[in-house]
């Protein structure tokens, strides 16, 4: 990537941020939260998305923009009221410039129309007339390989012309500014070969010099027709600072001999010297600089400290601790078997060593934490779109934004989020009609939330609305030959219905929610990340959806198991509890089926070598130990396994990127031996025992 | 022995293409991202020519070249605005604050370089 290409991109990743700012301020301001600042910051970040986007030439983008930042400017200056209605039409603008931006990455399309309708929509905000700088940059295009458009510079005026006569007599005022007579002199001989002479009668005897005061004169000749707009071009910028005449035609006599530029930067070198302020300037200028500086002073200082880091070379960290993680294991195995006694130097040394391998893991991991902020903020915008689209009027509440979990972990959150606010607002809320009748307030809320509960992160998103219909679904579960008519369900299961393959309340498909993906879809995807969905729903209050998913993809902590020769891995979350039950527990259902009584329930026990295929007839459960697991929506089951080798945390090696996918198993890891295991997917496994039940209902009610 | 230049603009992006314009011709480049960085840099080091934006937060451009011309080592200093902004009031308004010259975003390379290697000649 050349360094163009670079600075290309950290543009992009700049508008991501300016426009995620933009929006939250923007909803500070409709919630009526904002102030002076807040509009301040508005305007910055459209200011500075169109000013990027002149550099590169995304001509649309500067267009739109411009148009965006001439409202905000009169909203800036009082102008224009930050209403209500006035920033909802902003929020949309800015949902335009998400477009605009996108489509400037290459990545979509602006809806044209959309976007002439916004601009005209924002044009009105400021009154309409003002139609004439609507292309703000002027439509040369750029021209070199940079794609940068040409530059205006006060003091560059070159153009060819005559007969002049110009007199100049630079201020003090302008010296202190910065400028230097010389450039202008060199300006000017560049718009025509001129003649100039020095006026420095009256400059004073040394002693009586004032260093910041200004003796010096020019008289600047050109023999041909030059001009005379480019001549004062060169001087726009000073104005008063540097008083000119202008004659045509005056000849001047001259008093001393023309000197060449090069003789006259000399000369106001050794006549002006290096400026001096004097005591009386002094004082004037210490009195105010106080004020802003002391202001401002905390706010710089308490600029965190941050870097910014490749991600490659911190999931290259990753991967190296992953390695060192089970190299300590193997390490630690080794120790064992060599017998060298549990209080031995090594194996207290190495009792250290995997304390600070853990701590170093869990570092690292820190670092690859991110808020789920970047998510949340995209939601907004997608609830704005939903209620357009749907006619519903909805306020979206966001609780626990700062909440961090993995980067791999965000990056898929965003899909089952949306999903599930599509639902709750295509599905849960009513329309303001059926809200106001059932006596609540017309403005749906959904509420989505982030927490973290018993190392995992927890995502809710509930609305207010009427609550899962349950005879209703129920209904249709059975129409759909999802459940027998007869089956005897808690309201619970009921709700937990609609994740079922195949299921759809929505009497017809709207193009929101049903796009031919199900909640069952979500689930299975949800699942896939190992983590659980599950819903609550009281009727007319509304519905809570929860999720949850583990902090990190990349380590877990598992209870090691082993079946027939394998050994493999339980992730421990999804134990309830492990024991050794008592023959008397144990109801056969059939040849090779039973059923396990725990403390008054009984749960199906599944042989997990005959599930994985590793042996074809259960091994006797009492002669080995059950793994109670739960899985998704609470099901559970009593996983046999031959014995409990102990529990560890162990790395996750994608099964799928290295090999391929595998019913019931989820992913793989390498154990301290230096062996690779399996590691359960136990929802996999519960529904492969499920599957079989479902097929044989009568064994189950026997 | 290169010329220093202190640039002062919010701009992640903007920073680094003007490091890399000013760098590649030769010049020390100093980064600022907002007046009040800007001053703070200015006491650490002593640029021969200063690029500053106007809209900035905390510290905008004005605030900047105000106080940095009640400074007597930088009264002279050529500053230079830097803006997508080009309305003769703000122009005026730069020029009031003490300003040497304005340039308007989007910026020609070469241009920039041109004019700046002027001023600081």
């Amino acid at each position: 990537m050349d360094s163009f290409e670079a600075i290309k991109q950290t543009y992009f990743q700049e508008c991501d941020e300016l426009l995620a700012d933009l929006e939250q301020n923007l909803l500070m301001l409709e919630a009526g939260e904002g102030d002076g600042d807040t509009i301040n910051a508005v305007f910055r970040a459209v200011h500075s998305v169109k000013g990027g986007a002149g550099a590169f030439g995304f001509e649309a983008l500067v267009a739109f923009a411009h148009i965006f930042e001439t409202t905000l400017d009169d909203m800036r200056s009082g102008k224009l009221d930050p209403e209500q209605d006035v920033i909802k039409i902003m929020l949309r603008a800015s949902d335009v410039l998400v477009d605009h931006l996108q489509a400037a990455k290459g990545q979509g399309v602006v809806d044209e129309e959309r976007a002439a309708t916004m601009s005209r929509e924002l044009e009105a905000l400021v009154g309409g007339g003002s139609n004439e700088e609507t292309a703000p940059l002027s439509g040369e295009s750029g021209g070199d390989e940079w794609g940068f458009k040409p530059l205006m510079f006060e003091v560059d005026a070159p153009a060819p012309a005559a007969g002049l006569t110009l007199v100049m007599r630079p201020t003090a005022t302008m010296y202190a500014k910065g400028h230097d007579a010389v450039l202008f002199l060199r300006e000017l001989e560049r718009i025509a070969h001129a003649e100039i002479e020095l006026d420095a009668s009256a400059l004073p005897s040394l002693d009586a010099l004032d260093p910041e005061a200004s003796y010096l004169t020019w008289t600047v000749r050109w023999p041909a027709d030059v001009d005379e707009k480019a001549i004062r071009d060169v001087f726009d910028f000073v104005g008063d600072d540097c008083p000119i005449e202008l004659k045509r035609d005056a000849p001047a006599p001259p008093h001393q001999p023309a000197v060449d530029v090069a003789a006259m930067l000399a000369n106001i070198r050794d006549a002006a010297g290096p400026p001096v302020v004097t005591e009386e300037e002094h004082e004037e200028k210490v009195a105010s600089p106080a004020a802003p500086g002391g202001k401002i002073e905390s706010k710089s200082g308490a600029a965190a400290a941050t870097i910014r880091v490749d991600l490659e070379r911190v999931d290259r960290m990753i991967d190296l601790v992953g390695e060192l993680v089970i190299n300590q294991a193997m390490l630690a195995q080794r120790v064992a078997e060599s017998e060298t006694g549990r209080s031995s130097s090594i194996a207290m040394g190495l009792d250290e060593l995997e304390q600070l391998t853990r701590e170093i893991q869990d570092s690292v991991m820190a670092i690859r934490a991110q808020p789920v902020k970047s998510v949340f903020q995209r939601m907004p915008r997608l609830v704005r779109e939903i209620a357009g689209a749907t006619g519903k009027q909805v306020r979206l509440v966001t609780e626990g934004e700062n909440t961090e979990v993995d980067k791999t972990v965000i990056e898929r959150l965003s899909d089952p989020i949306t999903h599930m606010l599509r639902n709750a607002i295509d599905h849960g809320l009513e329309t303001p009609e059926e809200r106001s009748a059932s006596g609540k307030s017309p403005e749906g809320v959904v509420r989505l939330a982030a927490l973290h509960r018993s190392g995992r992160i927890v995502i809710e998103v509930s609305d207010d609305g009427k609550g899962i219909n349950r005879p209703r679904v129920r209904e249709i579960a059975v129409n759909k030959g999802l459940i027998q008519p007869d089956a005897n369900l808690s309201d619970d299961e009921i709700d937990n219905l609609i994740f079922l393959p195949g299921f759809s309340t929505a009497s017809a498909v709207s193009n929101i929610s049903g796009r031919g993906v199900g909640m069952d879809v979500v689930k299975r995807s949800i699942q896939g990340l190992g983590g659980r969905i599950s819903i609550a729903s009281v009727p007319g209050k509304g519905s809570t959806f929860t999720l949850s998913l583990p902090l990190t993809l990349a380590v877990l902590d598992g209870m090691v198991i082993s079946a027939g020769e394998q050994t493999l891995v339980a992730p421990l979350t999804a134990i309830v509890e492990t024991l050794r039950p008592k023959p008397q527990d144990i109801r056969p259902i059939g040849p090779n089926a039973a059923l396990l009584a725990v403390r008054g329930a009984h749960v199906p026990l599944i042989d997990v070598g005959v599930a994985l295929g590793l042996r074809d007839t259960p091994i006797d459960a009492t002669a080995g130990v059950v793994l109670l697991v739960e899985g998704e929506g609470g099901a559970r089951a009593g996983v046999v396994a031959d014995e409990i080798q102990g529990q560890r945390q162990v790395v996750i090696k994608s099964l799928e990127a290295n090999y391929q996918r595998v019913g019931g198993i989820a992913a793989a890891t390498i154990l301290g031996d230096g062996r690779v295991a399996l590691i359960l997917d136990v929802d996999a496994i519960i529904a492969s025992q499920r599957d079989r039940t479902e097929a044989k209902p009568i064994a189950l009610a026997s | 022995m290169g010329k220093t230049v202190l640039t002062i603009d919010d701009s992640r992006m903007m920073r680094e293409m003007l490091l890399m314009v000013l760098q590649g011709a030769g010049f020390n480049v100093v980064q600022a991202e907002d007046g009040k960085q800007g001053l703070d840099a200015l006491s650490r080091t002593n640029p021969d020519v200063i690029i500053t934006d106007i809209n900035m937060p905390v510290m905008d451009g004005y605030g900047f070249i105000e106080n940095a011309r009640m400074d007597a080592r930088y009264r002279s200093t050529p500053i230079l605005v830097l803006s997508t902004e080009s309305s003769p009031e703000k122009k005026q308004r730069a020029r009031q604050a003490g300003a040497t010259g304005w340039i308007v975003k989007p910026f020609q390379a070469e241009s920039l370089l041109e004019v700046v290697r002027r001023v600081s000649a």
